[in-house]
């Protein structure tokens, strides 16, 4: 159950209470984030919308612990998050946040098997144990016979769905999802967007998702307005998303 | 290690620029140890120098002669265990650019003050005998490809008209210390006395004198500085490593120049590495960022930087190290003897090898610490 009033009880997985977010740019200072609350349940998938500069984008960099808050209070599966050290806010992401990112960010000198491996290198699982985890991972992403493939013989949407194996491979605990189809045709947006329902519905993943495609966000299990630094609930989608399918 | 897939990887991201940045290491490499080869051969006389030793010379200076009549003024002086005298022949062998040493020795002290270096007895023995004989040490002989019995014609102009002066190898010695001198010509005293013209006769161009005690020497030397002051023939002794550390002077300061040498080249590779180094890092800004998102700690990514920064280090100083062990023997042949002989010891190697670590860490460091501190956020938000 996603909620924006503050007023769930402490069993969410995601609980922000009244985060602020202030930057300061040539000595003016700039309110993003204003007392926001917002409470996401295991298993749920809400999209964020709204304007640029709006800051869909902090708020994500919050929640994946990119970034600390100015004031208020972030909690994921019951660590405060807020006043972790860098140190071990970098351990903690490792942990629970599987990110994927507009641009894929994959490092183009290694092939998709050894991008969607990284994460487990912080692991202390073995070679072959890092190997089978990494083979599941890019088989749930449909690109098991492209794993010795290096990035540039990807096509966009290959290159994304390994961005996605390499999200889920560590099977965190939440995935953070900034524009995943903003690069990409709408076929391919389709194609991804499966992906991350399945994602959902089949293995019970917890996403959150930045987007200015409005029918991306209509997948979601309920679609937050970010104005002025304030979300506003849009309305859940249409239909709840089926297990092991798009909705 | 599972991380060496990563830094390999990076490595080869770009291959001109590695093979250059690897080149470039190679190349001070190999200058580096090339210079330290040079700058040992010339101190090395100064540290294989007998501790107990001192040379005495003219005070005027090392090409003036002194009168054989010192020598048994010198050997009187409490302390003294043994004095032997040299000469400079100054003899050229076939062609002046056949260069080596040639001394005309005291066989009866020679070996007796000069201990270390060892020649068979029965050798030794044929060289007394044999008022045409000659010693050669070992690396000399192998240079001309020389052997016992062999007649060695020397011409020289410096004792009279030009003439050639005909020698008999009987014996060749070897130096106990390694990498000790191992290319001097000797003659005797006796032959030389009686060929050379009589206004020159009874003066030798330096003693060496043997000390009971290396704690003497200080008291010595100035024991027999004042016993011929105010002579004709005033001296100055010093210890055997002072000597040849004036002797090696007089070519000028070697070992500042070799400094000024070795230290532009540490800068420029510490410049050039490190511009790698900060280009790299900062090609691949977006790509550090990912790994610090995804997990990887500000001190993996340092780690990361200053791996690729040694492994370059390491390969383009094994490969000038190499370089330098298959060319400093070539260049100290082609020397022909006007160098001291080029040794490249396996601790010039640990020092290269070390100087590789060194300059590839502090080129590696800047750049590891600015991506270090890369803020996620930021370098996202760049990609």
């Amino acid at each position: 159950m996603i909620r924006v009033d503050g007023r769930s009880d402490s069993s969410s997985l995601i609980r922000v209470r009244g985060i602020n977010k202030t930057y300061s740019r040539g000595g003016e200072k700039i309110q993003v984030l204003q007392g926001l609350n917002l409470d996401v349940d295991k298993g749920d998938f809400v999209a964020f919308m709204g304007p640029s500069g709006s800051g869909k984008t902090t708020l994500l960099n919050l929640l994946g612990g990119l970034d600390v808050p100015s004031a208020g209070s972030i909690t994921v599966d019951g660590d405060e998050i807020t006043h972790m050290s860098a140190s071990k806010l970098t351990h903690w992401r490792a942990r629970h946040v599987g990110f994927i990112f507009q641009m894929y960010n994959l490092i183009p000198v290694l092939t998709a098997f050894q991008n969607v491996e990284l994460p487990l290198l912080l692991t202390k699982l073995s070679k072959s144990e890092r190997r089978k985890h990494v083979e599941t991972a890019l088989a749930v992403v449909g690109l098991a016979d492209r794993m010795n493939h290096y990035p540039r013989q990807l096509s966009g949407g290959q290159e994304q769905r390994v961005t996605i194996a390499r999200a889920i491979v560590s099977d965190p605990t939440f995935l953070l999802c900034d524009e995943p189809t903003g690069d990409l045709d709408r076929k391919s947006a389709d194609e991804i967007m499966a992906l991350i329902d399945e994602l959902v519905g089949k293995y019970n993943k917890t996403i959150l998702m930045v987007t200015h495609d409005a029918l991306v966000a209509a997948r979601a299990h309920t679609t937050l307005h970010l104005d002025k630094g304030v979300l506003i609930e849009a309305g859940k989608s249409a239909q709840p998303v089926l297990a092991g399918g798009a909705a | 290690m599972k991380y060496s897939r990563l830094i390999f990887a990076n490595l080869f991201r770009k291959k001109v620029r590695l093979i250059l940045t690897v080149g470039s290491f190679a190349v001070a490499l190999f200058l580096f140890t090339f210079l330290a080869v040079v700058k040992s051969a010339f101190s090395r006389g100064t540290e294989l120098a007998g501790a107990d030793r001192l040379v005495v010379i003219n005070r005027a200076g090392l090409i003036q002669t002194i009168p054989l009549a010192y020598y048994d003024k010198i050997l009187r002086i409490p302390g003294v265990k043994a004095v032997t005298h040299n000469n400079w022949f100054g003899g050229v062998y076939q062609d002046e650019k056949n260069f080596f040493p040639q001394f005309v020795i005291d066989m009866d002290n020679q070996r007796q003050v000069m201990t270390e270096m060892k020649i068979p007895d029965d050798q030794w023995k044929t060289f007394v005998n044999d008022r045409q004989g000659a010693i050669a040490g070992a690396t000399l002989a192998k240079r001309f490809g020389w052997k016992v019995g062999d007649r060695i014609p020397l011409k020289n102009a410096l004792y009279g008209p030009t003439s050639t002066w005909e020698f008999n190898l009987d014996g060749i010695y070897k130096n106990d210390h390694p990498g000790g001198d191992e290319s001097q010509f000797w003659l005797q005293w006796k032959y030389f006395d009686e060929t050379i013209p009589s206004v020159i006769k009874g003066l030798v161009g330096w003693y060496v004198v043997k000390l009971d005690s290396p704690d003497d020497a200080v008291r010595v030397a100035k024991a027999i500085d004042t016993e011929f002051a105010n002579s004709s023939t005033e001296t100055k002794t010093e210890t055997e490593s002072a000597f040849q550390a004036g002797f090696a002077k007089q070519l000028g300061n070697i070992e500042l120049l070799i400094l000024t040498i070795g230290g532009v080249v540490f800068f420029t590779l510490l410049l050039v590495t490190g511009n790698t180094m900060a280009i790299s890092v900062r090609e691949r800004t977006g790509e550090l960022a990912v790994l610090k998102a995804i997990g990887f700690t500000d001190r993996f990514v340092l780690f990361f930087v200053l791996a690729e920064s040694l492994v370059i280090a390491l390969i383009g100083g094994l490969i000038g190290l190499g370089l330098a062990m298959l060319a400093i023997p070539v260049v100290g042949a082609a020397l022909n003897g006007f160098l001291p002989t080029l040794i490249l010891s396996a601790a010039m190697l640990s020092a290269g090898l070390g100087f590789a670590v060194l300059v590839g860490a502090a080129s590696g460091l800047l750049p590891g610490l600015g991506a270090m501190r890369l803020r996620v956020v930021d370098a996202l938000r760049r990609v």
